[in-house]
Parts: structure tokens; sequence; C-alpha cells
């Protein structure tokens, strides 16, 4: 059965013109939404760009900066930074902070994005847990929405590379349409 | 009316969940751009997404309720 007989054809597989898709992709990382801009998929773009960057800024406003730096060693190490790096270039200024510490200069940018400084421990009031005392649920919350932000923008980066994955309702899981080749 | 439900949480904790309203729309939206390519289908698939999402919460709400009973 062809898939023009089998699916209603507004859920037909569309032929995308993927440019080039390694550099979609690392477009896509970079920015959210410029992967689908360089390959003229405008609509999508726009959609990727203002759903990603609104909720990773949105995260990053409430909790005032704190919720995105690089910190991956015990205690307490933020882990959340391995997703929130799926927005590129937004979460680069904690990369940045990050080696300001290492190589003891200040904190740039007014200290946005930056780590804690000073010793994180278990057992003493440090940076981190006065982060946590000032801001409470909003500090969580940044944190649910940086990330989320940042994982989103793997689905996108995979759509700028693969081109969607063409599902039709109803149909049995895991039944790709597919283009024809005609 | 009294509702049990409710009355069992307090208010600053029902109004967190407004929080999770931004966070169903985006994520619904993006997972049915990435299964296609036109505006229509997106929508769609997003919407039903989205209600998926909401009646999966409401269901895990409830039961997290119920364990939770008289704690």
């Amino acid at each position: 059965m062809s898939d023009e007989a089998e699916f209603p054809s507004r859920y037909a597989p569309v032929d995308v013109d993927l440019r080039n898709p390694i550099l979609a992709a690392m477009l896509a990382w970079l920015w959210p939404g410029a992967g689908h801009l360089y390959q003229r998929r405008f609509g999508k773009g726009a959609l990727f760009m203002v759903c990603v960057l609104t909720t990773y800024f949105f995260g990053l406003t409430i909790a005032e900066g704190h919720v995105v730096f690089v910190r991956l060693k015990q205690p307490h190490p933020h882990y959340s930074f391995l997703g929130q790096i799926g927005v590129g270039l937004p979460a680069m200024p904690a990369v940045a902070q990050k080696v300001a510490k290492d190589m003891g200069w200040g904190p740039l940018f007014g200290g946005v994005m930056a780590p804690p400084s000073g010793k994180v421990s278990i057992d003493q009031h440090d940076e981190l847990a006065s982060w946590h005392e000032k801001l409470g649920f909003a500090f969580e919350l940044g944190v649910l929405f940086t990330t989320i932000a940042g994982l989103l923008n793997v689905l996108a980066i995979f759509d700028a590379y693969a081109g969607p994955v063409f599902t039709v309702p109803g149909a049995q899981p895991g039944h790709q349409a597919s283009p024809s080749s005609d | 009316m009294f509702d049990p439900l409710f009355a069992a949480l307090p208010m600053e904790e029902i109004n967190r969940l407004w929080y999770a309203l931004p966070l169903v729309v985006t994520i619904s939206l993006v997972y049915g751009a990435t299964r296609h390519e036109l505006p229509g289908p997106i929508i769609e698939h997003a919407l039903r997404f989205g209600l998926w999402i909401i009646t999966f919460m409401a269901i895990i709400f409830v039961v997290l309720w119920l364990v939770t009973w008289g704690l």
C-alpha cells in the first residue's frame, strides 16, 4: 500500500531540503532555530527560537542568573548543565566564567552564570546554599526551565540534521512514514 | 463549597502549578514540530500531546495525593 493511500494527505511526508545537515545541526546547537533558518525552514526556525529561548531566559531570569553554571565535581555537582548546554551560545558565558575562575580572575559579566565562589561543602553555609536560601522555589524552577530548554533544543538539532520524524495519528507505534521516491 | 482535595494544599502550592503551563505549551509545540513540517499538523500534534501531558500529570497528581493521604 502506498503512503498516499495509507495516510491522510495532510500528514503525508513533505520533501525537505536539509542543505548541509551537519552545518545545520551545528548552527541549530549554536543558536536555537538558526539551523532551520539556514535551511530556509523559517516557520520552524522561528518556532524553535521563540520556544527554546523564551523558556531558557525565563528560567535564567527568575533565578537571577545563578542556575546556569559549570561545576561538575563533588560535592553538589551541577549536572543540569549537561542539559543546559544544549542551548549553545546562550549557555557559553557559564563556560567563560568557569575558565575565569580557574585562571584566578574575578567573576565576569557581573557574576551572571558564575559558579559559586569559595569552597562548596556539605556542612557549611557556602554561596550555593545562600542562593538556595535566597531564591528558594525560584532556584528549582530556574534549573527546570533552563534544563528543559536545552533538552528541547537537542530535539531541534536532530530535526535540523535529519528532518522531521513524520508520524500519523492512529498509526501503529514505530511506523514511520517515509517520503515516496517519485 | 468545601473541596477536600484543594483544602489539603496551601494556596501557594496550587499557584505553583501555573508554571507548568508554559512548559507544557513549549514542550508540545517543539515535540510536534519534530514530527511534522507543516503548521497545521504541528499544531494538531501539539494539542494532542499537550492534552496527553496534562492527563498524565493529573493521574500522577491523584496517585500522589492518595498515597500521601493522612500524612
